[in-house]
Protein backbone atom coordinates (compact mmCIF):
# COMPACT_ATOMS: atom_id res chain seq x y z
CA UNK A 1 0.00 0.00 0.00
CA UNK A 2 1.14 3.43 -0.66
CA UNK A 3 0.74 6.32 1.90
CA UNK A 4 -0.24 9.78 0.55
CA UNK A 5 1.42 12.18 3.11
CA UNK A 6 -1.72 14.84 4.06
CA UNK A 7 -0.53 17.28 5.76
CA UNK A 8 -2.78 20.03 4.47
CA UNK A 9 -1.19 21.25 1.15
CA UNK A 10 -2.66 21.12 -1.84
CA UNK A 11 -5.54 18.33 -3.82
CA UNK A 12 -4.43 15.09 -3.73
CA UNK A 13 -7.34 13.98 -5.60
CA UNK A 14 -5.12 13.70 -8.73
CA UNK A 15 -2.44 11.88 -7.05
CA UNK A 16 -4.82 8.74 -5.69
CA UNK A 17 -6.81 8.96 -9.02
CA UNK A 18 -3.14 8.25 -10.75
CA UNK A 19 -2.56 5.14 -8.31
CA UNK A 20 -5.55 3.81 -8.51
CA UNK A 21 -4.85 3.86 -12.62
CA UNK A 22 -2.43 1.81 -12.27
CA UNK A 23 -3.77 -0.97 -9.95
CA UNK A 24 -2.04 0.34 -6.74
CA UNK A 25 -3.71 0.93 -3.27
CA UNK A 26 -3.16 4.59 -1.95
CA UNK A 27 -4.63 5.82 1.28
CA UNK A 28 -4.23 9.94 1.40
CA UNK A 29 -3.46 10.53 5.09
CA UNK A 30 -2.56 12.73 7.96
CA UNK A 31 -2.19 9.92 10.45
CA UNK A 32 1.05 8.70 11.32
CA UNK A 33 -0.87 5.13 12.86
CA UNK A 34 -2.31 4.58 9.25
CA UNK A 35 0.56 5.51 7.50
CA UNK A 36 2.81 3.61 9.32
CA UNK A 37 1.22 0.61 7.56
CA UNK A 38 2.35 1.69 4.27
CA UNK A 39 5.22 0.22 2.78
CA UNK A 40 6.22 2.95 0.54
CA UNK A 41 5.15 6.86 0.87
CA UNK A 42 4.71 9.98 -1.05
CA UNK A 43 5.26 13.47 -0.07
CA UNK A 44 3.18 16.15 -2.01
CA UNK A 45 3.36 19.36 -1.91
CA UNK A 46 2.51 22.83 -4.45
CA UNK A 47 2.86 26.28 -2.85
CA UNK A 48 5.20 27.95 -0.31
CA UNK A 49 7.91 26.18 0.93
CA UNK A 50 7.61 28.34 3.95
CA UNK A 51 3.80 27.42 4.26
CA UNK A 52 4.99 23.87 3.70
CA UNK A 53 7.28 23.50 5.59
CA UNK A 54 5.76 24.94 8.47
CA UNK A 55 2.29 22.83 8.22
CA UNK A 56 4.52 19.74 7.96
CA UNK A 57 6.44 20.45 11.18
CA UNK A 58 3.11 21.52 12.92
CA UNK A 59 1.39 18.27 11.93
CA UNK A 60 4.23 16.40 13.42
CA UNK A 61 4.77 14.57 10.39
CA UNK A 62 8.43 16.16 9.44
CA UNK A 63 9.28 13.68 12.30
CA UNK A 64 7.37 10.92 11.05
CA UNK A 65 9.06 11.20 7.59
CA UNK A 66 12.07 11.11 8.82
CA UNK A 67 12.12 8.20 10.84
CA UNK A 68 10.35 6.37 7.97
CA UNK A 69 13.69 7.44 5.67
CA UNK A 70 15.84 5.80 8.26
CA UNK A 71 13.94 3.04 8.38
CA UNK A 72 14.26 2.60 5.11
CA UNK A 73 11.09 3.09 3.67
CA UNK A 74 10.63 4.07 -0.14
CA UNK A 75 9.32 7.61 0.16
CA UNK A 76 8.99 10.06 -2.95
CA UNK A 77 8.54 13.83 -2.54
CA UNK A 78 6.52 15.04 -5.84
CA UNK A 79 7.33 19.10 -6.76
CA UNK A 80 7.61 21.12 -3.58
CA UNK A 81 7.58 17.92 -1.41
CA UNK A 82 10.86 17.19 -3.29
CA UNK A 83 12.12 20.17 -2.38
CA UNK A 84 11.35 20.08 1.34
CA UNK A 85 13.58 16.66 1.14
CA UNK A 86 17.00 18.68 0.79
CA UNK A 87 18.27 20.88 3.46
CA UNK A 88 17.27 24.23 3.23
CA UNK A 89 15.35 26.55 0.55
CA UNK A 90 16.19 29.98 -0.15
CA UNK A 91 12.64 30.91 -1.60
CA UNK A 92 11.71 34.30 0.29
CA UNK A 93 14.30 33.81 2.85
CA UNK A 94 16.33 30.78 4.21
CA UNK A 95 14.29 28.12 5.08
CA UNK A 96 15.03 24.67 6.75
CA UNK A 97 14.34 21.66 4.62
CA UNK A 98 14.17 17.80 5.91
CA UNK A 99 17.27 17.41 5.11
CA UNK A 100 17.28 14.11 4.13
CA UNK A 101 19.34 15.15 0.82
CA UNK A 102 22.28 17.28 0.54
CA UNK A 103 21.65 20.58 -1.47
CA UNK A 104 19.71 23.81 -1.54
CA UNK A 105 16.36 24.86 -2.92
CA UNK A 106 17.42 27.97 -5.20
CA UNK A 107 15.45 30.41 -8.04
CA UNK A 108 15.20 30.32 -11.00
CA UNK A 109 15.28 34.19 -11.29
CA UNK A 110 18.94 35.75 -11.97
CA UNK A 111 20.12 31.74 -12.89
CA UNK A 112 18.21 30.99 -15.91
CA UNK A 113 18.36 33.15 -19.38
CA UNK A 114 16.35 36.12 -18.55
CA UNK A 115 14.01 36.11 -21.63
CA UNK A 116 12.58 32.79 -20.48
CA UNK A 117 9.34 32.47 -18.55
CA UNK A 118 8.92 32.07 -14.56
CA UNK A 119 7.35 29.26 -13.60
CA UNK A 120 8.81 27.10 -15.71
CA UNK A 121 5.43 25.62 -16.90
CA UNK A 122 4.61 22.58 -19.37
CA UNK A 123 6.30 19.63 -20.65
CA UNK A 124 9.99 19.33 -20.85
CA UNK A 125 11.69 16.55 -21.46
CA UNK A 126 14.07 14.44 -19.21
CA UNK A 127 17.90 13.76 -19.26
CA UNK A 128 19.14 10.74 -17.10
CA UNK A 129 22.34 11.32 -15.29
CA UNK A 130 22.09 8.18 -13.63
CA UNK A 131 20.85 4.73 -13.48
CA UNK A 132 17.67 4.24 -10.87
CA UNK A 133 15.11 1.72 -10.35
CA UNK A 134 12.30 4.75 -10.55
CA UNK A 135 13.08 4.99 -14.32
CA UNK A 136 13.12 1.31 -15.24
CA UNK A 137 10.08 2.10 -17.40
CA UNK A 138 11.22 5.71 -18.60
CA UNK A 139 13.05 6.48 -21.91
CA UNK A 140 15.83 9.09 -22.18
CA UNK A 141 13.98 12.20 -23.33
CA UNK A 142 10.70 11.43 -22.27
CA UNK A 143 8.65 14.76 -21.84
CA UNK A 144 6.81 15.10 -18.46
CA UNK A 145 4.79 17.90 -17.02
CA UNK A 146 6.72 20.81 -14.28
CA UNK A 147 5.12 24.04 -12.58
CA UNK A 148 8.25 25.31 -10.34
CA UNK A 149 9.86 28.81 -9.98
CA UNK A 150 12.98 27.08 -7.65
CA UNK A 151 15.00 24.11 -8.18
CA UNK A 152 17.37 22.25 -6.11
CA UNK A 153 20.74 22.70 -6.82
CA UNK A 154 23.90 21.23 -5.18
CA UNK A 155 22.51 17.86 -5.22
CA UNK A 156 25.18 16.41 -7.11
CA UNK A 157 25.21 12.75 -5.13
CA UNK A 158 21.38 12.44 -5.51
CA UNK A 159 20.65 13.57 -9.02
CA UNK A 160 19.06 10.78 -11.39
CA UNK A 161 18.13 13.27 -14.09
CA UNK A 162 18.11 16.79 -14.97
CA UNK A 163 15.71 18.67 -17.96
CA UNK A 164 17.03 21.64 -19.25
CA UNK A 165 15.48 25.52 -19.06
CA UNK A 166 18.68 27.44 -20.33
CA UNK A 167 20.29 25.43 -18.11
CA UNK A 168 20.38 22.15 -15.78
CA UNK A 169 17.75 22.37 -13.82
CA UNK A 170 17.31 18.99 -11.19
CA UNK A 171 14.51 16.79 -12.16
CA UNK A 172 14.48 14.19 -10.30
CA UNK A 173 16.63 12.87 -7.57
CA UNK A 174 17.57 9.48 -5.55
CA UNK A 175 19.26 8.37 -2.65
CA UNK A 176 19.11 5.02 -1.38
CA UNK A 177 15.55 5.01 -0.28
CA UNK A 178 14.97 8.75 -0.77
CA UNK A 179 13.15 9.85 -3.78
CA UNK A 180 12.10 12.97 -5.50
CA UNK A 181 10.58 14.13 -9.17
CA UNK A 182 10.38 18.42 -9.42
CA UNK A 183 7.38 17.32 -12.19
CA UNK A 184 4.58 16.03 -11.54
CA UNK A 185 4.28 12.45 -12.34
CA UNK A 186 0.37 12.17 -11.67
CA UNK A 187 -0.36 14.89 -14.45
CA UNK A 188 2.63 13.84 -16.85
CA UNK A 189 0.28 10.98 -18.44
CA UNK A 190 1.32 7.60 -19.55
CA UNK A 191 5.08 8.49 -19.06
CA UNK A 192 3.97 9.92 -15.49
CA UNK A 193 2.11 6.54 -14.59
CA UNK A 194 5.32 4.86 -16.16
CA UNK A 195 7.38 6.68 -13.28
CA UNK A 196 5.09 5.82 -10.55
CA UNK A 197 4.41 2.03 -11.52
CA UNK A 198 8.01 1.67 -11.28
CA UNK A 199 7.82 3.67 -7.64
CA UNK A 200 5.70 0.97 -6.73
CA UNK A 201 7.52 -1.97 -8.50
CA UNK A 202 10.96 -1.64 -9.20
CA UNK A 203 11.54 0.15 -6.11
CA UNK A 204 12.03 -2.55 -3.54
CA UNK A 205 10.54 -2.27 -0.14
CA UNK B 1 14.12 22.01 -23.96
CA UNK B 2 10.33 23.11 -22.89
CA UNK B 3 7.37 22.09 -25.85
CA UNK B 4 4.68 24.01 -27.12
CA UNK B 5 1.35 23.17 -25.75
CA UNK B 6 -1.93 22.22 -27.87
CA UNK B 7 -4.63 22.44 -25.95
CA UNK B 8 -8.20 21.48 -26.75
CA UNK B 9 -11.23 23.04 -24.92
CA UNK B 10 -14.66 21.63 -24.22
CA UNK B 11 -17.80 23.18 -23.77
CA UNK B 12 -19.60 21.48 -21.24
CA UNK B 13 -23.61 22.80 -20.51
CA UNK B 14 -25.45 20.02 -18.07
CA UNK B 15 -22.67 17.66 -17.57
CA UNK B 16 -22.44 17.28 -21.43
CA UNK B 17 -20.18 18.69 -24.37
CA UNK B 18 -22.17 20.79 -26.39
CA UNK B 19 -21.91 21.40 -29.96
CA UNK B 20 -21.17 17.48 -30.23
CA UNK B 21 -17.89 16.57 -32.33
CA UNK B 22 -17.05 14.24 -34.96
CA UNK B 23 -14.77 11.36 -34.26
CA UNK B 24 -14.86 7.55 -35.57
CA UNK B 25 -14.48 5.34 -32.44
CA UNK B 26 -15.88 7.60 -29.95
CA UNK B 27 -19.35 5.81 -28.81
CA UNK B 28 -20.51 8.66 -26.73
CA UNK B 29 -19.12 12.23 -28.68
CA UNK B 30 -21.29 14.26 -26.10
CA UNK B 31 -19.23 12.82 -23.11
CA UNK B 32 -16.72 14.96 -21.70
CA UNK B 33 -15.26 12.15 -19.67
CA UNK B 34 -14.54 9.81 -22.80
CA UNK B 35 -13.68 12.88 -25.03
CA UNK B 36 -11.01 13.61 -22.19
CA UNK B 37 -9.16 10.28 -22.98
CA UNK B 38 -9.63 10.35 -26.44
CA UNK B 39 -7.35 13.89 -26.25
CA UNK B 40 -5.21 12.84 -23.78
CA UNK B 41 -4.63 9.54 -25.85
CA UNK B 42 -3.78 11.29 -29.18
CA UNK B 43 -1.24 14.15 -27.32
CA UNK B 44 -3.46 16.79 -25.75
CA UNK B 45 -0.82 18.26 -23.90
CA UNK B 46 -3.68 19.73 -21.05
CA UNK B 47 -7.29 20.63 -21.49
CA UNK B 48 -9.42 22.85 -20.89
CA UNK B 49 -13.59 22.33 -19.40
CA UNK B 50 -15.38 25.29 -19.74
CA UNK B 51 -18.37 25.27 -18.00
CA UNK B 52 -21.68 26.74 -19.71
CA UNK B 53 -24.00 25.49 -17.47
CA UNK B 54 -26.48 28.31 -15.72
CA UNK B 55 -28.47 25.86 -13.36
CA UNK B 56 -27.39 24.60 -10.25
CA UNK B 57 -28.22 21.27 -10.85
CA UNK B 58 -26.27 21.81 -13.99
CA UNK B 59 -23.27 23.31 -12.30
CA UNK B 60 -23.23 19.93 -9.75
CA UNK B 61 -23.18 17.80 -13.05
CA UNK B 62 -20.32 19.73 -13.92
CA UNK B 63 -18.30 18.44 -10.77
CA UNK B 64 -19.72 14.97 -10.93
CA UNK B 65 -18.38 14.72 -14.65
CA UNK B 66 -14.97 16.72 -13.67
CA UNK B 67 -14.24 13.98 -10.67
CA UNK B 68 -14.65 11.55 -13.22
CA UNK B 69 -12.36 12.81 -15.70
CA UNK B 70 -9.84 13.52 -13.36
CA UNK B 71 -10.05 10.05 -12.13
CA UNK B 72 -9.32 9.00 -15.82
CA UNK B 73 -7.17 11.40 -17.29
CA UNK B 74 -3.75 12.41 -16.22
CA UNK B 75 -2.48 15.00 -17.82
CA UNK B 76 -3.16 19.16 -16.57
CA UNK B 77 -6.74 20.31 -16.64
CA UNK B 78 -8.54 23.48 -16.15
CA UNK B 79 -11.73 24.55 -15.69
CA UNK B 80 -13.08 27.76 -16.39
CA UNK B 81 -17.23 29.22 -16.35
CA UNK B 82 -18.84 30.64 -13.84
CA UNK B 83 -15.82 31.53 -11.53
CA UNK B 84 -16.49 34.35 -9.40
CA UNK B 85 -15.67 33.39 -5.70
CA UNK B 86 -12.87 31.61 -4.25
CA UNK B 87 -15.28 28.37 -2.63
CA UNK B 88 -15.79 28.60 -6.84
CA UNK B 89 -12.28 27.37 -7.15
CA UNK B 90 -12.62 25.48 -4.09
CA UNK B 91 -15.31 23.22 -5.44
CA UNK B 92 -13.14 22.59 -8.81
CA UNK B 93 -9.89 22.17 -7.04
CA UNK B 94 -11.56 19.41 -4.92
CA UNK B 95 -12.49 18.09 -7.72
CA UNK B 96 -9.42 17.73 -9.85
CA UNK B 97 -8.71 20.41 -11.49
CA UNK B 98 -5.04 21.61 -11.62
CA UNK B 99 -5.85 25.38 -13.11
CA UNK B 100 -8.92 28.09 -12.71
CA UNK B 101 -9.21 30.18 -14.91
CA UNK B 102 -11.19 33.01 -14.67
CA UNK B 103 -13.10 35.93 -16.79
CA UNK B 104 -16.15 38.26 -16.02
CA UNK B 105 -15.57 37.15 -12.30
CA UNK B 106 -12.37 39.04 -11.57
CA UNK B 107 -13.96 42.17 -13.47
CA UNK B 108 -17.01 42.12 -11.16
CA UNK B 109 -14.91 41.04 -8.40
CA UNK B 110 -10.92 43.24 -8.76
CA UNK B 111 -9.98 41.42 -5.26
CA UNK B 112 -10.95 37.06 -7.15
CA UNK B 113 -7.02 36.82 -8.46
CA UNK B 114 -5.17 38.21 -5.15
CA UNK B 115 -7.33 36.06 -3.31
CA UNK B 116 -7.08 32.80 -5.23
CA UNK B 117 -3.46 33.15 -6.12
CA UNK B 118 -2.59 33.86 -2.04
CA UNK B 119 -4.97 30.40 -1.25
CA UNK B 120 -4.06 28.12 -3.96
CA UNK B 121 -0.65 29.65 -5.52
CA UNK B 122 -0.32 31.42 -8.68
CA UNK B 123 0.18 28.12 -10.92
CA UNK B 124 -3.37 27.75 -10.48
CA UNK B 125 -4.94 31.19 -11.25
CA UNK B 126 -5.44 31.94 -15.17
CA UNK B 127 -6.95 35.40 -16.47
CA UNK B 128 -8.79 34.63 -19.81
CA UNK B 129 -9.39 37.61 -21.33
CA UNK B 130 -11.88 38.29 -23.90
CA UNK B 131 -10.77 41.50 -26.09
CA UNK B 132 -12.42 43.02 -29.17
CA UNK B 133 -10.41 46.11 -31.02
CA UNK B 134 -12.88 49.22 -30.31
CA UNK B 135 -11.35 52.33 -32.58
CA UNK B 136 -8.40 50.93 -32.41
CA UNK B 137 -8.04 50.02 -28.83
CA UNK B 138 -7.61 46.45 -27.31
CA UNK B 139 -10.98 46.65 -25.35
CA UNK B 140 -11.81 43.53 -22.51
CA UNK B 141 -15.55 42.17 -23.12
CA UNK B 142 -17.24 40.28 -20.31
CA UNK B 143 -20.22 38.03 -20.90
CA UNK B 144 -18.93 35.63 -23.13
CA UNK B 145 -17.85 38.80 -25.06
CA UNK B 146 -21.27 40.70 -25.34
CA UNK B 147 -20.46 43.79 -23.11
CA UNK B 148 -17.65 45.67 -23.60
CA UNK B 149 -15.96 46.61 -20.33
CA UNK B 150 -14.22 49.71 -21.51
CA UNK B 151 -10.81 48.33 -19.98
CA UNK B 152 -7.93 48.93 -21.80
CA UNK B 153 -6.86 44.72 -22.83
CA UNK B 154 -2.62 45.31 -22.09
CA UNK B 155 -3.29 47.09 -18.94
CA UNK B 156 -5.79 44.79 -17.50
CA UNK B 157 -3.67 41.51 -17.78
CA UNK B 158 -0.76 43.56 -16.61
CA UNK B 159 -2.63 44.01 -13.73
CA UNK B 160 -3.49 40.71 -13.03
CA UNK B 161 -0.42 39.33 -13.66
CA UNK B 162 0.96 41.85 -11.15
CA UNK B 163 -2.14 40.39 -8.83
CA UNK B 164 -0.57 36.88 -8.98
CA UNK B 165 -2.06 35.46 -12.26
CA UNK B 166 0.58 32.90 -13.41
CA UNK B 167 -1.13 32.19 -17.00
CA UNK B 168 -3.04 34.25 -19.30
CA UNK B 169 -5.53 32.69 -21.95
CA UNK B 170 -5.47 36.01 -25.20
CA UNK B 171 -8.69 34.79 -26.62
CA UNK B 172 -9.26 37.50 -29.82
CA UNK B 173 -13.10 38.26 -30.55
CA UNK B 174 -11.82 39.37 -33.78
CA UNK B 175 -10.27 36.03 -34.98
CA UNK B 176 -12.49 33.97 -32.93
CA UNK B 177 -14.92 31.82 -35.64
CA UNK B 178 -13.12 33.05 -38.51
CA UNK B 179 -10.56 30.10 -39.17
CA UNK B 180 -8.51 32.54 -40.64
CA UNK B 181 -5.50 32.04 -37.93
CA UNK B 182 -4.64 33.87 -34.84
CA UNK B 183 -4.66 37.30 -33.33
CA UNK B 184 -0.69 37.92 -34.05
CA UNK B 185 -0.94 41.33 -33.53
CA UNK B 186 -2.93 41.25 -30.07
CA UNK B 187 -0.67 37.93 -28.94
CA UNK B 188 2.96 40.22 -29.76
CA UNK B 189 1.51 43.05 -27.39
CA UNK B 190 0.14 40.93 -25.08
CA UNK B 191 3.78 39.05 -24.11
CA UNK B 192 5.42 42.22 -24.48
CA UNK B 193 3.65 43.35 -21.60
CA UNK B 194 3.83 40.22 -19.63
CA UNK B 195 6.45 37.13 -18.50
CA UNK B 196 4.19 34.89 -17.47
CA UNK B 197 3.06 32.08 -19.66
CA UNK B 198 0.33 33.31 -22.64
CA UNK B 199 -2.29 31.02 -24.42
CA UNK B 200 -3.30 32.03 -28.07
CA UNK B 201 -6.76 31.62 -28.73
CA UNK B 202 -9.50 31.70 -30.95
CA UNK B 203 -8.68 31.64 -35.15
CA UNK B 204 -7.15 28.48 -36.00
CA UNK B 205 -8.47 27.29 -39.08
CA UNK B 206 -5.51 25.01 -40.14
CA UNK B 207 -2.64 23.23 -39.06
CA UNK B 208 -0.35 25.93 -40.69
CA UNK B 209 -1.94 28.50 -38.21
CA UNK B 210 -0.32 26.71 -35.36
CA UNK B 211 2.79 27.09 -37.19
CA UNK B 212 2.64 30.81 -38.38
CA UNK B 213 1.39 31.39 -34.56
CA UNK B 214 4.83 29.81 -32.75
CA UNK B 215 7.53 31.31 -35.51
CA UNK B 216 5.45 34.76 -35.81
CA UNK B 217 4.88 35.21 -31.65
CA UNK B 218 7.59 33.07 -30.35
CA UNK B 219 6.53 34.69 -26.39
CA UNK B 220 3.55 32.35 -26.72
CA UNK B 221 3.26 29.09 -25.07
CA UNK B 222 0.42 27.47 -25.58
CA UNK B 223 -2.14 27.23 -28.55
CA UNK B 224 -6.08 26.40 -27.63
CA UNK B 225 -8.75 25.81 -30.10
CA UNK B 226 -12.61 23.97 -29.52
CA UNK B 227 -13.96 23.17 -32.86
CA UNK B 228 -11.69 22.33 -35.67
CA UNK B 229 -9.96 19.54 -33.10
CA UNK B 230 -13.38 18.14 -32.15
CA UNK B 231 -14.33 18.12 -35.90
CA UNK B 232 -11.49 16.33 -36.95
CA UNK B 233 -10.44 19.09 -38.94
CA UNK B 234 -6.89 18.78 -37.56
CA UNK B 235 -5.94 15.99 -35.58
CA UNK B 236 -3.46 16.98 -32.50
CA UNK B 237 -0.97 13.98 -33.97
CA UNK B 238 -0.86 15.60 -37.11
CA UNK B 239 -0.06 18.71 -35.77
CA UNK B 240 2.35 17.86 -33.14
CA UNK B 241 4.21 16.11 -36.36
CA UNK B 242 4.16 19.25 -38.58
CA UNK B 243 5.13 21.41 -35.68
CA UNK B 244 8.02 19.33 -35.22
CA UNK B 245 9.22 19.11 -38.43
CA UNK B 246 9.22 22.68 -38.41
CA UNK B 247 11.58 22.97 -35.59
CA UNK B 248 8.61 23.73 -33.25
CA UNK B 249 9.00 21.76 -29.90
CA UNK B 250 6.46 19.36 -29.25
CA UNK B 251 5.89 16.30 -27.24
CA UNK B 252 4.74 13.33 -29.04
Amino acid sequence: MIGIIDYGVGNLFSLQSSFAAIGCEAVVSGDREQLRKADRLILPGVGAFEDAARQLRESGLDSFVKDAAAAGTPIMGICLGMQMLFEKSLEFGEHKGLGLLKGTVVPMAGRIDPTLKIPHIGWNSLHMTKESPLFAYTPEGTHVYFVHSFFADGCEDSLIAETEYSIPITAAVQKDNVYGCQFHPEKSGAAGLQILRAFCGEVKA
Amino acid sequence: MITKRIIPCLDVRDGRVVKGVNFEGLRDVNSPVALAEYYSSCGADELVFYDITASAEGRRLFTDILRETAKRVFIPLTVGGGINTTDDFDRVLKCGADKVSVNSGAIRNPNLIAEAARLYGSQCVVLSADIKRVDGVFRVFARGGRDNTGLEAIDWIRRAVDNGAGEIVVNSIDTDGVKKGFDLEMLQAVCAAVSVPVIASGGAGCIEDFITLFNAVPGVDAGLAASIFHFGEVKIADLKNEMARCGIPARR
